[in-house]
């Protein structure tokens, strides 16, 4: 186990469980993507990580908030501060953080020429980033980053994932939420979950090749309970591999809603 | 139509405080204005002093008069008298043995005094009228004490909730627990400008006040700051506290106005707390504007000092300590669960 990450994680609202026995480790230096739909629970994982929520039962690894970057959900920043008072405010708070790194961090956030705006009048990428370079300017050893490209125009993305992978790249162990498959694909790690529950765990590559049966396109599902509309046709799932047509190649999507389809065909729900 | 009808029924059904308000807010109205909208007082609290005391107040207390006499003191003089209406325990006084007999009327109770005027003058007794503290009993001189404190509720609860609920909304509050700042700095940091901003006000108001209106500031400055100070940490306590029960800036608005209207009919500003039936009154003395509207007419106007105000100050700061306090620890859990929580709940899982 790494430094970072979560043992046998649970966290219950009343009767509800948010979160069911998650075990997920953080390496230093690697990307985590914690996919799954909404009310998945991959809010509530990062929020017992940084402290927000206090674990019904588990064991949660952290490092102090001294060494901890948090972007929430939300922009993050202050809105009626401008880009440079956003960040002069969170380097007085961590109090280590020099000038230089906050002329850094806006220039390769492409924010520099825009540090006297206020964070209101930013654009939903530009607000992002913002949000993004608070929480790593204090070189954190866990930066956890809550959907950070959620509602972030194509653009804005690829810059955003830049900055993510550069802050990996340095040594820290980042975690985020995303609800992006593809985004995803580009992590070193993923969790999937599905209500609570880890659906998946593992390297990309290693849950696409480790997917059970094959996946086809089709133009009329065979068993619809086993099919989703892709395009004008349908992928349909094979849990046996013997595909009408040649089977595609799985991507990171297909795996997710494969495991997705296996659990509720086990669980006799379909 | 029907549907919209519905939706909007359903939506109010689930807003409890519109709802609330909706059927709150008229009792509250029909019942203060019902009750205590009341501007003559029917008993003013009266003292007699001097060797005739006691005859006058038979006297007094056999005509159908609104003098409610509360102090017979026949070897007390003019000065002890004059000191009974600084100390607000009566509204007059009548100072016998002079002749012709003396009544001494309290200007800062502007209601109880015109009341008084027009008692003596109809009952075409040969009484000598003074009117201390406010001679001419101007309005403004008695609103001006009470409105410093109408400002101070504003800036404190409804400035004070919305600036705190704004970084709810937005979420830079989970931001700001995540962050290395301890939760009494963030409390702290949150409410102190707001303290500043109310001190600055406060002072503006006052000033403003002597020189339009010309409103007199006999007692100890001090003696104010204090008071001010203490009700103003009761004010920032209803602020923090209505931020914790409130997720929007509408809301937190809609919930201070509960605690401001009650706080402007009944707490003595407008209608003499003389002139409020008992029925009511408690709910007046449960008010901390009530104690501040005391301390500033008294101040300002009376020329009150601290021993003589010790109860309102004292009332003010338990207000202060109950109300601060439990504000304060509400939205320490706001920020999020204690370290404390959180390994003592990894430790249930160890063991």
């Amino acid at each position: 186990m790494s430094a970072f990450g979560v043992e046998e994680l649970t966290v219950r609202y009343g009767d509800t469980i948010a979160l069911d026995d998650i075990t997920l480790s953080l390496p230093a230096g690697e990307v985590t993507a914690v996919v799954g739909g909404d009310g998945a629970g991959k809010s509530t994982l990062l929020a017992a990580l940084v402290g927000l929520v206090a674990p019904s039962m588990g064991v949660v690894r952290a490092p102090d908030d001294a060494h901890l970057g948090y972007l929430p959900a939300s922009a993050g920043s202050w809105a009626e501060l401008t880009v440079m008072q956003n960040m002069m405010f969170t380097a007085e708070v961590f109090g280590d953080v020099e000038a230089a790194r906050v002329e850094e961090l806006l220039r390769r956030a492409q924010l520099w020429q825009a540090r006297d705006r206020l964070a209101r009048a930013l654009s939903g990428g530009m607000r992002k980033k913002l949000g993004f370079c608070m929480a790593v300017a204090s070189s954190p050893e866990l930066i956890v980053l809550d959907e950070p490209s959620t509602g972030v125009d194509p653009v804005s993305r690829v810059e955003l994932w830049r900055l993510i992978a550069d802050a990996a790249v340095s040594g820290a162990a980042v975690v985020m939420a995303s609800t992006y498959l593809d985004e995803a694909e580009r992590a070193n790690r993923v969790l999937a979950l599905d209500h609570g529950a880890a659906l998946l765990q593992g390297q990309p590559d290693e849950l696409r090749s480790a997917m059970p049966g094959a996946v086809a396109r089709v133009d009329e599902p065979r068993d619809p309970r086993l099919a989703w509309r892709y395009g004008r046709g349908y992928r349909e799932w094979f849990p046996d591999a013997n595909t009408p047509v040649p089977a595609e190649e799985p991507d990171l999507e297909t795996a997710v809603i494969v495991a997705s389809l296996a659990r509720e065909l086990e669980g006799g729900r379909l | 139509m029907r549907a919209m009808i519905v939706k909007e029924f359903r939506e109010l059904r689930r807003d409890r405080r519109t709802l609330g308000m909706l059927i709150g807010m008229p009792i509250l109205l029909l019942l203060v204005f019902g009750y205590a909208a009341n501007f003559s007082v029917s008993d003013i609290p009266t003292a007699i002093v001097g060797p005739a005391a006691q005859q006058v107040a038979d006297q007094v207390q056999a005509a159908n008069s609104p003098f409610d006499v509360t102090e017979v003191l026949p070897q007390d003089d003019k000065d002890s008298a004059t000191t009974l209406l600084v100390d607000n325990e009566v509204s007059v006084a009548i100072v016998t043995g002079v002749q012709p007999p003396e009544a001494l009327i309290d200007g800062a109770s502007l209601f109880s005094a015109q009341t008084a005027v027009s008692a003596i003058h109809a009952s075409g007794l040969d009484v000598q009228i003074d009117v201390l503290f406010n001679p001419d009993l101007t309005t403004a001189w008695v609103m001006v004490p009470a409105i410093i404190g109408l400002i101070l509720t504003f800036i404190g609860t409804v400035i004070t909730s919305i600036g705190l609920v704004r970084e709810r909304e937005s979420g830079t509050l989970e931001q700001l627990a995540v962050m290395p700042i301890r939760p009494s700095s963030v409390i702290l940091g949150k409410i102190v400008p707001y303290f500043i901003l109310a001190a600055l006000d406060m002072t503006a108001v006052t000033l403003l006040g002597m020189w339009l209106f010309g409103v007199p500031f006999n007692g100890n400055p001090l003696v104010f700051a204090l008071g001010s100070a203490l009700f103003l940490f009761v004010v920032l306590g209803l602020g923090v506290f209505i931020s914790t029960i409130s997720s929007t800036v509408g809301q937190a608005i809609q919930t201070a106005f509960f605690f401001l209207l009650p706080q402007i009919l009944l707490s003595g500003m407008i209608f003499p707390l003389d002139a409020i039936p008992w029925g009511v009154r408690w709910i007046s003395y449960l008010l901390p504007l009530t104690y501040f509207v005391e301390i500033s007419q008294g101040v300002m106007l009376r020329g009150t000092p601290i021993d003589h105000l010790w109860i309102p100050m004292v009332v003010l700061a338990g207000m202060a300590v109950l109300v601060f306090a439990g504000a304060v620890a509400r939205f320490r859990r706001d920020l999020g669960p204690s370290k404390h929580q959180i390994r003592k709940a990894a430790e249930a899982v160890a063991t």
